[in-house]
């Protein structure tokens, strides 16, 4: 591997090297691996796709193509804080829409686009299984219930690191 | 592990699942059992800091030993959450914070009830769990006894409500044909969304002969507005573990894998827990009770693709690749996981079994109506008051569950429809409120069990727009490996798009309707081949709205905002607020006169609506 560039930290490269070795040579587990590398990353670096594919024994292609079939993997890096909003039926009839219109106008980005400062990120998605508190969003994972776009500057503004 | 080390762990803990369950000659040391949800729903409400909390005032007054605190599987009425029970006066309280404790403990430890902290109808408190409207109806059998187990002694408890004795009895005094001939006397369907009978899917995988045979649970609950599965696995993951078992036995597998969603962790971590906590137990693994049975369960989880719920791309999912359906046949009996024969079966599917190998069929088949046995579980939400989980007979009418356990609608605004099936389904309209929910009266009404969605919408909801979302939400989620889902779906998004903008002519609305119909039937997997009901079920009972917003370039419910008109009446007072906050000028006008819209100029963005405060500005 080329040393220019890193993957990570140390102690993430590290704790990658050793997903690579528990997953040797089993095809089956590729979406473990990719699952555990983003967990690391916080996405799948480029770099590590071929690392993948020679330690577990896919072809790079049939990697990419399952990167992007599954909507979980992303190849670009996390920013600090993800607001992922539901968009799944409840949450749609209760006003999500107008939730995130008030989102993406307060950070001024598009959905799948991260803040110039790398702070925000706001990705949607099919139903966070939160339906009786709809609408509802997660940020880093926490989440946020009966959500009103008034709701929505108190929250943000919380995070002030 | 024998039966005499399982009686050995019931009678440890029966006494206090007897004492939470009321039932006389429970025989405890303390004297209240406090638990606290731990469902995903009222975690995200602070359940955890509150049971911290309550942990925290018990030993601070020095109560440890007549009042303990549990964790607990989801109640289902989530929208009140944090959800508080009390043992044994079976009391709940809602929406519970940190500062509520310091009250709960005091009044508990005199046997006295926190009457505010109660659940209210019709201004009355109700102190018995059983006695909300929400609950009498209800009956609990793939949620069966979640309210009674705690989540820090989930196994022990589990196996002192009878759990893996069904395993037991499967193993040691019924065959592979006794196994299967009650799940199919019983009638239990499959409850994941097409309602095959369960028994029948089991025989058609035991009467092939293979070396290595497999079991999965579909636990890819995509279906947006439905999160039974979910509730199922994070309250009581090891009825699912005990009915994949028995599974495994009646058609001769000795493996089986649970694919989970990823947008599930809480639920993952439970499961997995479980799953060690049997096999260190030895009711998994090699020789189960000393018998020949072996059995191994793993997780696999799946990383967000909707596709996956349908079993021929789920099992593609596993083995590791883009999870693409292929053709069917072969079906998964005969050619599944890896190439080998596999059942595969829904979550509540398989809550259901080990109470049925218990019961006996007949039992269960006395529940429910004619085709349809047994109970179903829902998740109620959308437009409604009490919205959350909730199990009932089959046969229950719309309008029970709307309005005796849902409480109606919010806000005094008017019932207009339940849309059941998710995506793959349809709506049902005011009309057959008075339906018996079953299988086949929904498929009659152009809608579909499903997974159990019922999301209510009212007068507010355009059906149109409805409409459209799931078409986007099928456009998103096609794999796109067959052309009339990939390209028809887009297409069908693209008329209704036309329709909402009100750029659509009549003509559109036939085209609409035809390319419905190609999709459906020409597309390779489930997805493709329901993905049109929402429309074709709206264009049923809502053809006049469609009709409206082509024709009259009006949308009834004012969601569709190229379609919204704002005006400003003679109730202005000339202040200019809404013309400041207009973002493209087009309100212009003198202080102290009526003000202006310009419709050429305005982006119907609706904050001039927002803004006024004399009600003069009207929407249509």
């Amino acid at each position: 591997m080329c040393n220019c560039v890193r993957l990570g930290t140390d102690e993430q490269v590290k704790k990658f090297e050793a997903v690579l070795e528990e997953y040797k040579g089993s095809p089956d587990n590729v979406m473990v691996v990719l699952q555990k590398t983003q967990g690391i990353f916080g996405y799948i670096p480029e770099l590590s796709v071929k690392q993948i594919s020679e330690s577990i024994h896919v072809p790079e292609s049939k990697i990419y193509g399952i990167i992007t079939f599954y909507s979980q993997f992303t190849l670009t890096p996390k920013a600090k804080y993800n607001i992922d909003i539901c968009l799944g039926t409840a949450c749609f009839v209760l006003g999500a829409n107008d939730v995130l219109e008030k989102i993406k106008t307060k950070l001024g980005v598009d959905v799948g686009e991260m803040t110039s400062d790398g702070k925000w990120i706001i990705t949607s998605c099919r139903c966070l299984g939160c339906c009786g508190l709809a609408p509802a969003m997660t940020i880093n994972g926490e989440v946020y219930g009966k959500m009103t776009v008034e709701k929505v500057d108190e929250i943000l503004d919380s995070f002030t690191d | 592990m024998d039966y005499k080390e399982l009686e050995k762990i019931k009678k440890k803990y029966i006494g206090e699942v007897n004492f939470r369950k009321n039932i006389a000659g429970a025989n405890v040391e303390y004297k209240y059992d406090i638990m606290v949800c731990g469902g995903t729903g009222c975690r995200s409400c602070k359940s955890k800091v509150v049971q911290e909390k309550l942990e925290e005032t018990i030993k601070a007054k020095g109560l440890e030993k007549d009042i303990k605190v549990h964790g607990v599987g989801c109640f289902g009425l989530c929208v009140n959450g944090p959800i508080v029970l009390i043992y044994p006066q079976d009391a709940l309280y809602e929406k519970v914070s940190a500062d509520d404790c310091e009250e709960i403990i005091t009044e508990l430890a005199q046997g006295k009830l926190v009457e505010r902290l109660l659940h209210h109808e019709d201004g009355q408190s109700v102190e018995k769990r059983d006695d909300l409207k929400f609950c009498k109806k209800q009956r609990y059998i793939a949620r069966n006894n979640s309210a009674f187990m705690s989540l820090e002694n989930i196994l022990g408890d589990y196996i002192a409500l009878d759990g893996y004795s069904a395993l037991y009895k499967v193993l040691t005094t019924m065959s592979q044909e006794d196994v299967i001939k009650c799940i199919t006397d019983s009638g239990l369907r499959g409850r994941g969304g097409a309602g095959f009978l369960t028994g029948q899917k089991w025989e058609f995988t035991r009467i092939v002969d293979a070396p290595q045979k497999y079991v999965i649970c579909n636990a890819d609950e995509g279906d947006p507005g439905a999160f039974m599965d979910r509730s199922i696995i994070e309250g009581n993951p090891h009825a699912i573990i005990e009915a994949m078992a028995i599974c495994g036995y009646a058609i001769g597998a000795s493996r089986g894998v649970v694919y989970i969603r990823a947008e599930y962790p809480l639920a993952g971590e439970r499961l997995t827990n479980a799953i060690a906590e049997a096999e260190k137990l030895g009711i998994l693994g090699d020789n189960i009770f000393g018998t020949k049975f072996s059995f191994h369960l793993s997780i696999k989880y799946g990383a967000g693709a909707f596709v996956c719920g349908e079993e021929t791309a789920l099992m593609r999912s596993i083995e590791g690749n883009r999870g693409e359906p292929t053709l069917k046949p072969p079906y998964p009996a005969t050619k599944g996981l890896y190439g080998c024969p596999t059942v595969i079966n829904n979550v509540e599917t398989l809550a259901n079994v080990a109470q049925i190998i218990n019961n006996g069929a007949e039992w269960f088949s006395a529940i429910g109506t004619e085709n349809s046995k047994g109970t179903k579980v829902f998740a109620l939400t959308g437009k409604i008051n009490n919205s959350g989980l909730i199990e009932l007979p089959m046969g229950t009418t719309i309008r029970e569950i709307i309005y005796d356990i849902g409480g109606g609608i919010p806000n005094g605004k008017k019932f207009k429809a339940v849309q059941m099936g998710g995506p793959s389904g349809g709506c049902i309209p005011a009309e057959h409120l008075d339906t018996p929910i079953d299988y086949k009266n929904l498929n009659d009404l152009g809608s579909m069990m499903g997974s159990g969605g019922m999301i209510v919408v009212d007068e507010d909801t355009c059906m149109v727009d409805l409409a459209k979302f799931f078409l986007q939400f099928t456009r998103d989620e096609s794999c796109g490996k067959c052309t009339p889902c990939r390209i028809g779906n887009k297409r069908i998004l693209e008329i209704l798009t036309k329709i909402t903008e009100g750029k659509a002519t009549m003509e559109d609305l036939d085209k609409l309707e035809e390319l419905c119909e190609y999709v459906k039937s020409n597309s390779l997997c489930g997805l493709g081949q329901t993905s049109p009901n929402p429309v074709l079920s709206t264009l049923r009972y809502f053809r006049d709205e469609y009709v409206e917003h082509i024709v009259e370039h009006k949308c009834r419910a004012g969601v569709c905002k190229k379609l919204t008109k704002y005006t400003i009446t003679d109730k202005c007072m000339g202040c200019s607020a809404c013309s400041r906050q207009c973002p493209v000028g087009a309100i212009t006008g003198e202080i102290k006169q009526k003000f202006n819209i310009n419709q050429d100029k305005c982006i119907k963005c609706g904050k001039c609506f927002a803004t006024c405060r004399f009600g003069a500005i009207t929407k249509e």
